[in-house]
């Protein structure tokens, strides 16, 4: 077990698609994932390009968390894919990857995820979670989805 | 009276826009659209203007003992026919010189009109966000080819994306 090194944005890493992975090679990295998210107290999701893995793991927890009443705990996505997802709303996020900012992005609501031993329904800030780690397994970042630097883009402190 | 452009700069503190927009209205100026920002600690604005003589309300702003004080007389401008953005531009990555540079050539050979755009520094990452207008003639799939390949020489990622249309 161990926790690892946060890549920050720009790195090259963090912009790359990531490899599936065979589920039976998942373990190291699903552990580290799960401790390095742990060693934050405000982290709700992590995913492997994060720690320069570049495979096709995320892990979330919403538990606890105000806007997420409904949370279903701890996540491990393996291989996920959205089958199916439904609504829109602007919510604010930040990313462990990009400490300068956070930023208003449009989600999906509702969505219905895919990954090795599982399939789920998440609504609300735990699919916004789902759905940001997921685009953390295509290259994308929270920046990709902003509007506006002026309305959507905020600074914050560093720490 | 002409129509004059007013643009204005000093490092940011409380009652720049007060004192600009005192002597505008001393001289009779009717501010329409305007534009004001801090960027990185300096205090921007950009006005268009009605109503005043130039060279008076020149001389008179030149007395705020602002960094940069410039009032032109400008042509009435026609509202143009590609103002409003139908796409969105995002570009991050690594800071250089040339990023801006590199990206809106490609976007004005394309005939396509820059509406809004901002760039922010931090640390070493450098975001840019451009509201376009895309020519009818000018698939985004071609725009977005052009742009993959600026991304890979400039070193930074691009997304182009249509703006959101919601209108309720």
């Amino acid at each position: 077990m161990a926790v690892r090194e946060i890549l920050l944005h720009p790195h090259p890493l963090l912009t790359q698609r990531a490899e599936r992975v065979d589920p039976a090679d998942a373990d190291g990295v699903v552990r580290d994932l799960l401790d390095t998210m742990r060693s934050f107290g405000h982290c709700v999701g992590i995913a492997a390009p994060q720690i320069a893995e570049l495979v096709r793991i995320a892990v979330v927890d919403c538990t606890g968390h105000p806007k997420a009443p409904d949370a279903q705990g701890e996540l491990v996505l393996i291989n996920p894919v959205i089958v199916a997802a439904s609504g829109s709303k602007v919510g604010r996020e930040g990313c462990l990857s990009i400490p300068a900012f956070t930023a208003n992005v449009r989600r999906a609501t509702e969505i219905t995820v895919e990954a090795e031993g599982l399939r789920l329904d998440a609504s609300g800030f735990e699919a916004r979670a789902i759905q940001h780690e997921i685009d953390h397994l295509d290259g994308l970042l929270f920046l990709d989805k902003v509007e506006s630097l002026e309305a959507d883009v905020f600074p914050r402190k560093s720490r | 009276m002409p129509t004059l452009a007013v643009s204005a700069m000093g490092l940011d503190r409380p009652g720049i826009i007060a004192g600009v927009a005192e002597r505008l209205a001393a001289h009779g100026a009717n501010i329409t659209d305007s534009r004001m920002a801090i960027l990185r600690g300096h205090f921007a604005m950009t006005l268009i203007v009605e109503g005043a003589e130039r060279a008076a309300l020149d001389a008179d702003l030149a007395k705020l003992g602002l960094e940069a004080v410039s009032v032109t007389e400008v042509p009435e401008a026609a509202s143009h026919p590609r103002s409003e953005p139908t796409a969105v531009v995002a570009v991050h990555g690594a800071d250089h010189p040339g990023i801006v540079a590199a990206v809106t050539r490609v976007l004005a050979d394309g005939g396509v009109n820059v509406c809004d755009l901002q760039t922010r520094l931090a640390r070493e990452l450098y975001v840019m966000i451009i509201g376009v207008a895309v020519p009818p003639g000018l698939a985004l799939e071609e725009l977005d080819r052009r742009l993959q390949a600026v991304a890979s020489e400039q070193g930074v990622t691009i997304t182009l994306r249509p703006a959101d249309v919601d209108v309720l």
